[in-house]
């Protein structure tokens, strides 16, 4: 992407990085700030609406998504750690508020939103050098990443520019983990085997980490995997890179 | 209460404006070309990956090849539409003895066990080919009936490289298809296959089991 | 009715779950028809390009159906074809006993057609006397056992070879035992070569039927449908109203793209275009044919402007292939004609999204269907309206069963999470609770449970984010 560089970004850290996964998120701080970039964040984030959503609540998921917008107020990028989530705000946002009287600053709110390693990859082009032990790792890619934000390969890109890393293919890399939000729990017989699968996948490849940029799909492997009592771990994949790059 | 039509379309129609209608942009259609010479290559790849067969001929000697063929898979018989332009050709210069030449010139209703239990080989025409896919036209009528392209365990079938198309789209163009068509056209690409066991390919479930193409070479 | 209490789909998947051979005949075979059908798309261009002209085809035939309808009706009749309008399946399936007892018809092969299982006409038949015999072999197969399609192009796909050889060895005469396919095959051939000879009538379904030339195309492999409708003195054609296109030119693309998406063929066996009965000086074909147009349901999916996109499908098979659900639980456990994604959304349009509540429900929303449907049908956007629908009786829709899959305790908790979700004060109040005291809460807690048979309890980090932010003094606004 050409042009320059923003100089200061909103983040938006998402319910389940709130309160599952926060190392992740201090990470995507870090590593944007590093970039060069302010990061803002501003208080009173709660949760971007998704679950009402995708159950036909639009009411009450409109409800919450204003409450969120408001909280962006300038003109600058929204980056968030999750692709789900990203989805959400940048491609169902402008469904949500179709015919609203706010439909056109939600659409341009919408038009801010970048999930995480999109924007360090398309827009910043950061460069990293790996400080870490050699290791092997796969990328398990977060559905609505790849299908509703059209990711083309950032994350792999950025564990790519690692020297240390090996990224070992995780077979079926393009298939759902089961997660799936309220799904996993009124289909738990059908979830359950698609995450049994998932993690049977990425044991195969014998790399000792999954990677993945979606809170819903880390916490639905990272149960599974515990559950069988696994020595396969899971990690954000902005904690993982902040980890591995960060001066020590 | 209104009868079944005039009820559907009255929904139909009742269902609020149409709307423009979108553009058909037929781009990725017309950039599947080959130039004539490359088509029949073309042809064969897509149709010999389904297990089709090809005889290669000149215009003076595929009754020849044709006959050869029969003699040496010692078929007794070859099923033919004696008014069709190539059947007749093929009667003109077969031979006496051997694989016996037999004319579909009556009602299948009186021909239908015969048919399906006495034929070795049915032997047709072609109106073209489709090069992208590999795949022949075919146009059966009364000089060349319907059944004589399925029912036989063999089918032959005569293409002249000349009239190979480069897509299905681009022939029915061609040919003209899209304005008018007798009661059965069609495009065939190979013999009868299935893989509803186990998604296993096996060839000659219900049509034939083998497909012969007698090609042409008259593009010299 | 109560959603709360239709959890057929999660019983019949949960069922389906349990049986490792029926997951293996499937996780192969969908792997197979995944990695056939990318083979067909080697450059993504072309396959967008594609995609997006089979879609515009598609809706344009939906913008002008009832005059693409009556134009198809009027070139059938000027080439002899018959056209029939049936509202319901029971009159469709009137007509056609009507149109066989006149000519006493008493067997009929059939080609593939999921019309004619949306209909049950087979069991209608056989409860009037007239054996209707399925001769595509997949259907050939799950027919003699008693079974409906697990998938709407590869019918049998749920069973193996041993399992088939078995039952033929049983049903077939003079059968032997075995599991060479070929000679499966062969056995199959040999039963339905006769049945083709002596039918007295022959069914199929239609691809695409071209208003224009008033023809109907037929796609396939094996040659049954050319038996069926070239063989027997009568074809009867059923179609959804659907299936219309306005010309032949527009019929090639979608055949194209169909026969790639669905196996991952360049090309089918046959591309069958019937135009007529038996012609003047023609000693074959049928002397009748005969069209049967269905509309049951599909005019109302057709009132709705976003629900419409439903009805461009071509019947591909596609989002099946690709759903993670179908792979893990198979076509039947759908207990629907049409399993998987188009499945899900089709059903609950034609029987009531209430009634089917849990079935719309069963989507993780990954979106693997909408991304490889051929005519861009945003499937779990459907989902989505189907799952409001369902639960929202005064939206002004058309839907059918709209409202009643709605529940006091879900309209509850959603109404609950918002008021807590849209008041920063008491979600700062939440996720404290939450962080300090969320280890506590039971693994065996209602909905938790549901989490935990599979997975362990998430524990919430010692410090949210948005704590941690706060005390580590990053900019705030």
């Amino acid at each position: 992407m050409n042009g320059t560089k923003p100089k200061r970004v909103y983040f938006y850290g998402t319910c389940l990085v709130d309160l599952f996964f926060p190392d992740a998120g201090m990470a995507g701080i870090q590593l944007l700030r590093r970039a060069g970039v302010e990061v803002v964040f501003p208080d009173g984030q709660t949760c971007c609406g998704q679950p009402a959503f995708n159950c036909g609540y639009f009411e009450e998921a409109r409800d919450v998504a204003r409450t969120q917008v408001a909280l962006f107020p300038e003109d600058l990028p929204v980056i968030l750690p999750s692709g789900s989530c990203a989805g959400m705000m940048k491609v169902h946002y402008p469904e949500l508020f179709h015919g609203q009287p706010d439909e056109a600053k939600v659409r341009a709110f919408s038009a801010r939103v970048y999930e995480l390693t999109q924007f360090l990859v398309d827009v910043l082009d950061v460069k990293l050098k790996d400080l870490g032990e050699p290791v092997k790792v796969t990328w398990h890619s977060s559905c609505h990443a790849v299908r509703d934000l059209g990711l083309k390969g950032e994350p792999q890109a950025l564990i790519g520019q690692l020297a240390n890393v090996e990224l070992a293919p995780l077979a079926r890399e393009y298939e759902c983990c089961g997660f799936g939000g309220t799904f996993a729990v009124r289909h738990p017989e059908i979830s359950g085997a698609m995450v049994a699968d998932k993690i049977a996948d990425a044991t195969a490849t014998g790399a000792s980490v999954v990677l993945s940029t979606d809170g819903g799909c880390l916490m639905n492997v990272n149960g599974a995997l515990e559950a069988k009592r696994s020595q396969l771990k899971v990690q954000h994949i902005a904690e993982f890179l902040w980890e591995r790059t960060r001066a020590r | 209460m209104n009868d079944p039509r005039t009820a559907i379309l009255g929904r139909l129609r009742a269902s609020g404006d149409s709307g423009p209608l979108p553009d058909l942009d037929t781009a990725v259609l017309e950039r599947r070309q080959w130039p004539a010479a490359q088509r029949p290559a073309q042809l064969r790849k897509g149709m010999e990956a389904v297990h089709t067969e090809f005889l290669e001929a000149t215009p003076a000697d595929w009754p020849a090849v044709i006959r050869s063929f029969c003699e040496r898979e010692g078929l007794k018989n070859l099923l033919y539409g004696p008014t069709s332009e190539a059947g007749s050709a093929l009667a003109a210069a077969w031979p006496a003895g051997g694989p016996a030449l037999k004319p579909y010139d009556r009602p299948v209703e009186t021909f239908k066990e015969e048919l399906f239990n006495g034929v070795d080989a049915g032997f047709t025409g072609t109106v073209g080919g489709v090069a992208e896919t590999g795949g022949l036209l075919l146009m059966p009528g009364p000089a060349e009936p319907r059944l004589m392209s399925l029912v036989p365990p063999i089918h032959i079938a005569l293409l002249r490289a000349s009239t190979i198309h480069d897509t299905f789209w681009s022939a029915v163009k061609a040919l003209g298809w899209g304005r008018a068509l007798p009661p059965n056209a069609l495009m065939i690409s190979g013999p009868s296959k299935t893989a509803d066991i186990e998604q296993t390919l096996a060839y000659g479930v219900h049509g034939p089991k083998r497909l012969i193409v007698v090609l042409v070479d008259d593009q010299a | 009715m109560h959603a709360e209490n239709e959890v057929h789909f999660r019983d019949a998947a949960a069922k389906a779950l349990l049986d490792p051979q029926l997951r293996a005949n499937f996780r192969r075979a969908m792997d197979g028809l995944i990695a056939k059908r990318k083979a067909q798309f080697p450059d993504p261009r072309d396959l967008q390009d594609l995609r997006d002209l089979s879609t515009a085809i598609r809706s344009r035939s939906l913008l002008c159906l009832p005059e693409l309808l009556e134009q198809l009706e009027a070139s059938c009749a000027k080439n002899g074809i018959k056209v029939h309008w049936a509202e319901t399946c029971e009159q469709a399936n009137e007509l056609i006993l009507g149109l066989l007892e006149a000519r006493g018809a008493k067997t009929m092969v059939k080609g593939k057609s999921m019309v004619s299982e949306e209909m049950h006409l087979n069991a209608f038949l056989e409860k009037h006397g007239i054996e209707a015999l399925e001769s595509d072999l997949g259907e050939y197969i799950i027919q003699q056992d008693g079974e409906t399609p697990s998938h709407i192009i590869m019918p049998a796909i749920h069973k193996n070879k041993d399992q088939i050889a078995r039952q033929f060895s049983q049903k077939i005469k003079d059968a032997k035992y075995t599991e060479d396919v070929d000679e499966l095959t062969a056995m199959a051939r040999k039963v339905l070569r006769e049945k083709f000879l002596n039918a007295d009538a022959g069914l199929s379904g239609v691809n695409f039927a071209v208003a224009e030339t008033g023809t109907l195309c037929l796609v396939e492999n094996e040659g049954n449908g050319r038996m069926s409708t070239h063989v027997p003195p009568i074809h009867i054609a059923v179609m959804g109203l659907e299936k219309v296109v306005a010309r032949l030119e527009d019929a090639a693309p979608l055949y194209s793209i169909l026969t790639r998406s669905a196996t991952g063929q360049a090309v089918s066996t046959y591309f069958n275009l019937i135009t007529g009965p038996r012609g003047e000086g023609e000693k074959d074909g049928p002397q009748e044919v005969h069209l049967v147009i269905l509309d049951n349901g599909r005019s109302r999916i057709y009132a709705d402007p976003q629900l419409r996109a439903t009805l461009r499908c071509i019947r591909c098979g596609a989002c099946m292939n690709h759903c993670p659900v179908y792979t893990r639980v198979g076509g039947h456990a759908y207990e629907a004609i049409y399993p998987g994604p188009i499945g899900k959304i089709l059903t609950p349009q034609m029987e009531g999204v209430g009634v089917r509540h849990d079935l719309i429900h069963g989507s993780s929303l990954c979106g693997a269907c909408g991304e490889v449907c051929p005519v861009e049908i945003p499937i779990p956007e459907i989902l989505v309206r189907l799952r409001r629908e369902a639960t929202h009786e005064d939206l002004g829709s058309k839907v059918a069963g709209k409202g009643t899959g709605r529940t006091a305790t879900e309209d509850w908790a959603w109404r609950l999470w918002a008021g807590v979700i849209k008041r920063p004060g008491l979600y700062r109040v939440a996720t404290w609770f939450a962080t300090r005291f969320g280890k506590a809460l039971p693994a065996n807690a209602p909905l938790i449970k549901n989490w935990t048979q599979s997975r362990t309890k998430p524990v919430p980090a010692r410090r949210s984010l948005s704590e941690r932010m706060r005390a580590e003094g990053v900019p705030h606004e």
